[in-house]
Order: C-alpha cells, then sequence, then structure tokens
C-alpha cells in the first residue's frame, strides 16, 4: 500500500471497493459455476473440447428432469436429514439450555463439580474409534436412527458454556421472585429463562440447524442402510463412488424395500451430479440471508467471556 | 471420650449439612440431568474406552474382555514411517493455518473497516459468509468442477493460454496450496468478523486526533487500528497452538477425495484415524487417537496458561 493512493482524496476507497468486488467474486462464482453445470446439457459437458463451464452450454432441463422423475432417493434422504436437524437441535437446545442456566444461578452449590464434568470434555475426548466401538457394539446405534439424535442429549460444551454466559446477564432478582412466588426451577427456566435468553438460544440453534443438515460424517461411520443416509452422504457417494450405484442396486434388502433408484442414478452423469448438488445445497443458501444476523449476534454473545 | 463425640458429631453434622444443601441444590441439578446423563453416554464411557488402545483388540471379546498388550500398539505404530509423515503434514497444516489465517481476516477486516458505504459492505461481509453454509461434499463438488482433469474448468484455462493440462488428483505438490486456500476461503467470511466487530469498537475520538494531527489513513491503521487488534489476535493464536495436532477431517477427507497416490500431501492424523477404523485395525487408530487426545490435552493446558498470564481474562477457563 503506497502513500500516494492515501493522500489523493478518496481514490483509496475505489480500490477497495474493486479489492472486495473481485474478492466476492471468488465466493459468487463457484455457486454460479455449480449451478451452470446443472442447467447444461449432458452432451455438451462430457464434449472433450467442451467441459464444464461457468455459464451453462446449451442450457438444458434434463438433469433435473432425471433428479425429479423418480425422487424417492432424494426426498427419503430430505426428510431424514430435516427430521433429525430439527429433532437433533431441539433436544441438544434444551439440554444445554437447561444445564447452562443452572449453572449460571449463583446460588447453585454443585455448580463447579457440574462445570468441570462438563468442560473437562472440551479438554480430552475418547477419540473417533473407541467412541465408535460403544456406539456400536454396547449401545447399538450403528445403522440407525438414533445414532442422529441420542448423543445431542450431552448438550456439548460450548453450547452450554455460550447459554450460561448469557443467562449470567439476566437480572437474578427475576429468578428469586418467581422463586418466592412458589415457581418450580423447571417452570423458572421455560417461563422466565428461556425466553430472556432468545438471542443466544437462537444463535446455538441455527448453528446446530446448520451443522446438522450439513452433516455427512455420522452417515459416513455409523449407516450402511441406504435409506439412512443423511442429504449430505448422498450427495457424496453420488460424486465419489460410482461403484455405490451398482451395490446399491443389488443390494437385497434395499432391493426388498420397494425403492427404485436406478432411474435417477443408473447414470450418474456429470450433470445430474450437479442437479442433485444445487438441491441439496439450495435450501441453506436460500435461508441463509435470514439467519445472518443471528450468526452475528452469536459471535457477540459467545466473545462475552463470563 | 469427649473428643470422640465431638468427631461423631461434626460427621453426623457434615452429613446433616450435605443433606439439607442437596435438598436445597436438587431442583437445579435435576435440570442438569439431561445433559449430565448425555456426558456420562456419549463422552465419559467412549473415554473409558481409549483403554483399547493398551489391548490387543478383538471383536468378540469386547474392549474389556480383549487381552492387554502394553505399549504393543504404540510401538507397531511409530515404527512405520507413514506415521511421521502423518504427523508432519497435520503439525505443518496446522502451523500454515496459524500464519495464514491472520493475516488474511485482518487484512480483509482492515479493509471493511474502510467501507463508509453500509449497503455495500453488509453486501461484501454477506457473500463471503456463504461457504459457512456449504457442507464439505458442496465444496467437493466445486473443486471437483474446477480440477476435474476431463471436463474441469482450470484446464480449459490451461488450454486457452497454452499451457499443459494438470490432472490435480495425481500431483501431491499442488495439494497444500488448495487445501490452505480452501481453509481461508471457508474461514474468512467468520474469522475477520471477529477483527471488525473490534475496529468498530475503537473510540472514533482517537481517528479524529489522529487525523488532526495529519496522519494519513496507512498511519491511523499503523498506530491505532493494529494495536487493538492484538488481544485478539493474541488470543486465537494461543487457542491456535492447542491444536497443532489436530486437523479438519472434513476438508482433508472431502477435497483430495481420499485418492492413495496424495496421501504424502493430503493425508493428516484424522484420515489415519478414519482409514483404521474402516479397515478394522481398531486398536491401533485408538492408540493413534489416544496419542494425539494427550498430546491435545497437554498443549491446551499449556498455551491457556500462557493465555492467562499474556492477556488475563481472555483465557478459556
Amino acid at each position: 500500500m503506497s502513500k500516494s493512493i492515501f493522500k489523493k482524496g478518496n481514490r483509496y476507497k475505489i480500490f477497495i471497493h474493486l479489492f472486495f468486488i473481485l474478492l466476492t467474486l471468488l465466493f459468487v462464482l463457484p455457486l454460479v459455476m455449480v449451478v451452470s453445470i446443472s442447467f447444461s446439457s449432458e452432451a455438451a459437458v462430457t464434449n472433450e473440447s467442451l467441459g464444464y463451464s461457468l455459464f451453462p452450454r446449451e442450457f438444458s432441463l434434463d438433469a433435473y428432469r432425471k433428479v425429479f422423475k423418480n425422487p424417492e432417493s432424494i426426498i427419503d434422504a430430505y426428510i431424514l436429514t430435516a427430521f433429525v436437524s430439527v429433532v437433533g437441535t431441539l433436544i441438544n437446545v434444551i439440554s444445554a439450555g437447561m444445564c447452562g442456566y443452572a449453572l449460571s444461578r449463583a446460588n447453585f452449590q454443585y455448580k463447579k463439580v457440574v462445570s468441570f464434568i462438563v468442560f473437562f470434555t472440551m479438554l480430552f475426548g475418547g477419540g473417533a474409534i473407541p467412541t465408535y466401538i460403544v456406539y456400536t457394539k454396547y449401545y447399538h446405534l450403528g445403522n440407525s436412527i438414533w445414532i442422529y439424535l441420542l448423543p445431542a442429549l450431552n448438550g456439548g460444551a460450548m453450547t452450554i458454556l455460550m447459554i450460561r454466559t448469557f443467562c449470567k446477564g439476566i437480572p437474578e432478582s427475576l429468578f428469586e421472585s418467581a422463586k418466592i412466588d412458589g415457581a418450580k426451577e423447571l417452570t423458572i427456566f421455560f417461563k422466565i429463562a428461556l425466553p430472556l435468553s432468545k438471542p443466544v438460544i437462537a444463535t446455538v440453534a441455527f448453528g446446530g440447524l446448520v451443522g446438522r443438515w450439513n452433516n455427512w460424517a455420522t452417515s459416513l461411520v455409523y449407516i450402511r442402510n441406504p435409506k439412512l443416509y443423511t442429504l449430505q452422504y448422498l450427495l457424496q457417494r453420488i460424486l465419489n463412488d460410482a461403484q455405490f450405484l451398482k451395490t446399491i442396486a443389488e443390494d437385497s434388502a434395499f432391493v426388498g424395500s420397494g425403492i427404485d433408484l436406478s432411474a435417477v442414478l443408473a447414470e450418474p452423469t456429470e450433470t445430474l451430479k450437479y442437479a442433485m448438488c444445487v438441491v441439496a445445497a439450495g435450501p441453506m443458501l436460500l435461508v441463509f440471508p435470514f439467519f445472518q444476523k443471528y450468526f452475528e449476534k452469536g459471535m457477540v454473545v459467545g466473545s462475552v467471556k463470563g | 471420650m469427649s473428643n470422640i463425640v465431638k468427631q461423631k458429631r461434626t460427621v453426623g453434622a457434615r452429613i446433616y449439612k450435605s443433606g439439607i444443601q442437596f435438598r436445597k441444590n436438587w431442583p437445579l441439578l435435576m435440570l442438569c440431568l439431561p445433559t449430565l446423563i448425555g456426558m456420562f453416554l456419549f463422552a465419559y464411557v467412549p473415554m473409558g474406552g481409549v483403554v483399547m488402545a493398551f489391548k490387543d483388540y478383538r471383536i468378540a471379546k469386547g474392549i474389556w474382555g480383549s487381552e492387554w498388550n502394553g505399549f504393543d500398539n504404540f510401538k507397531f505404530i511409530f515404527a512405520t514411517s507413514d506415521m511421521w509423515r502423518i504427523i508432519r503434514n497435520t503439525v505443518l497444516y496446522s502451523l500454515a493455518s496459524i500464519v495464514t489465517t491472520p493475516i488474511v481476516n485482518i487484512a480483509v477486516a482492515l479493509l471493511a473497516f474502510e467501507i463508509d458505504n453500509k449497503r455495500s459492505l453488509k453486501m461484501y461481509q454477506g457473500v463471503m459468509q456463504i461457504p459457512r453454509f456449504l457442507s464439505w461434499v458442496v465444496v467437493g463438488y466445486i473443486t471437483y468442477a474446477i480440477f476435474n482433469p476431463r471436463y474441469g474448468i482450470m484446464n480449459q484455462v490451461f488450454e486457452m493460454f497454452g499451457l499443459e493440462a494438470v490432472d490435480v488428483y495425481v500431483t501431491p505438490g499442488v495439494w497444500p496450496f488448495i487445501l490452505i486456500f480452501l481453509a481461508l476461503w471457508k474461514g474468512v467470511g467468520g474469522g475477520s468478523l471477529w477483527y471488525y466487530a473490534v475496529l468498530i469498537g475503537i473510540d472514533t475520538e482517537l481517528y479524529e486526533a489522529a487525523k488532526l494531527d495529519g496522519a494519513n489513513r496507512w498511519q491511523q491503521t499503523k498506530y491505532i487500528s493494529l494495536p487493538h487488534l492484538i488481544p485478539l489476535l493474541t488470543i486465537k493464536l494461543i487457542l491456535a497452538f492447542g491444536d497443532l495436532f489436530e486437523g479438519n477431517f472434513g476438508l482433508f477427507y472431502q477435497i483430495p477425495r481420499d485418492v492413495s497416490v496424495l496421501y504424502p500431501t493430503t493425508d493428516i492424523l484424522e484420515t489415519y484415524i478414519y482409514r483404521a477404523l474402516q479397515s478394522g485395525s481398531f486398536a491401533r487408530g485408538a492408540a493413534v487417537g489416544f496419542a494425539q487426545g494427550v498430546v491435545g490435552l497437554v498443549l491446551t493446558l499449556i498455551f491457556n496458561k500462557i493465555a492467562s498470564k499474556v492477556s488475563p481474562g481472555n483465557e478459556m477457563f
């Protein structure tokens, strides 16, 4: 940055805007590219001399027609992903909310012990493999929908920390007076603490929703039954694994399930892959402008130390 | 005699007292119960499972039933040359992130701070959040569209300039650049906001005074903005050092697409452990995870201690 840019009035501002416009292209163009490929004709994309393109080649809706011609697999994944995202987040937020609230109360005498139990999990964990063995061999959570839901019960140390910090900002007298009026702690939590901590709850809930919607790792490790794949994992299989389609077609359990994937997946053509990608990632990008403020707020909430 | 009675009384009093304490506190303790049960089942029991790192684990015998074998798993792992390469990769990528992340995030925050037009600023910052909403699978689709050797955009551009086509998926040398870039790309939207939040919190009078003294924008940045960012930078750096031996599984698994030719530059501890799980070498994978966990614990404690010394109140606990 040379000084002359700054000396001449506001000329440096043009450079800064130019910089940001170029920078934002780095974020917009990849999406444009994905959408363009999905709207291209297969013949144009797979032509050796052409290939993928930033703008649709020979505009075509074929890929989307194929996705929606036999949509069971993707609709199954949608329903499952939406269900486990919402229910998992609900379990997580209620569990973490109650714990975070209790830890914020000055007169809670087991605060130290509970805090230690919660925050030690941030420092040390069993690691992926002991966790896998315990979950599958002893809890029998492998290949079951419960794997997406039950572990959410532990709340997560970071989430609890954020809620605790926020609740500390609520005047203790509010809780005390409710207690004098004979309210039970559970009632105080749901009637007073929860409504008052809406900003932090919204933040952690939205973060949880995004994380669960985008979750593929749980399916990768724990799920063998294609009907229990999350959307993102289904997407990964479609991109990476031509073999996957064969396996799925030959899987007797799956054949018996009466779902016919073959029409959608028989030829995972290049454009079809990207149409699936748009269908899977689209909802998140559509809702995100509405929730952006929560992310910013959450940052402020998270940064308050207590 | 009286001494014993006294002692008995105190023991009795103590039990009585803790009984009262429990009765007073149990409603709040009950609120913690779901979390405590969840923590026990889904964090502490698996934590106990780390003993399998010291066992000759057999699926049929289970974690407790398998024979102890001391440090055999560790000896086996650290005798392989792969392991050292994997540790090197993990640490080097962490170090690269420690150096590049703050530079990029601070630069973007400082430049955003120069923009007065609220609407364009909101748009720039909003667009940079997009990757936070994309899973690594979707990012994998994007990189595949760029690097696909047959149809990819990159080779089309290379062709335009008369350059030789490159198959990135068989060229380990380019991956450090790709992976470091993607980590920055995915993180800059959120990361720069932290620094930006500090900047807008600075008293504007400082800048006014500097302007009166004839300081230009660069001098204002150097003498006012940057010093205000130091505390946040310090804490972020210290915390990042705690994760020196950890990597992002999504980034390193989804983007190089688990291509073994690329392992020399893309294999990290997380991907190694995942492969151990897939191939059924549970005990060896658990041993790696245990070593990683212990080193992580020690590093976090050390750097947290440093954080509490360097900038009191900014430590994690």
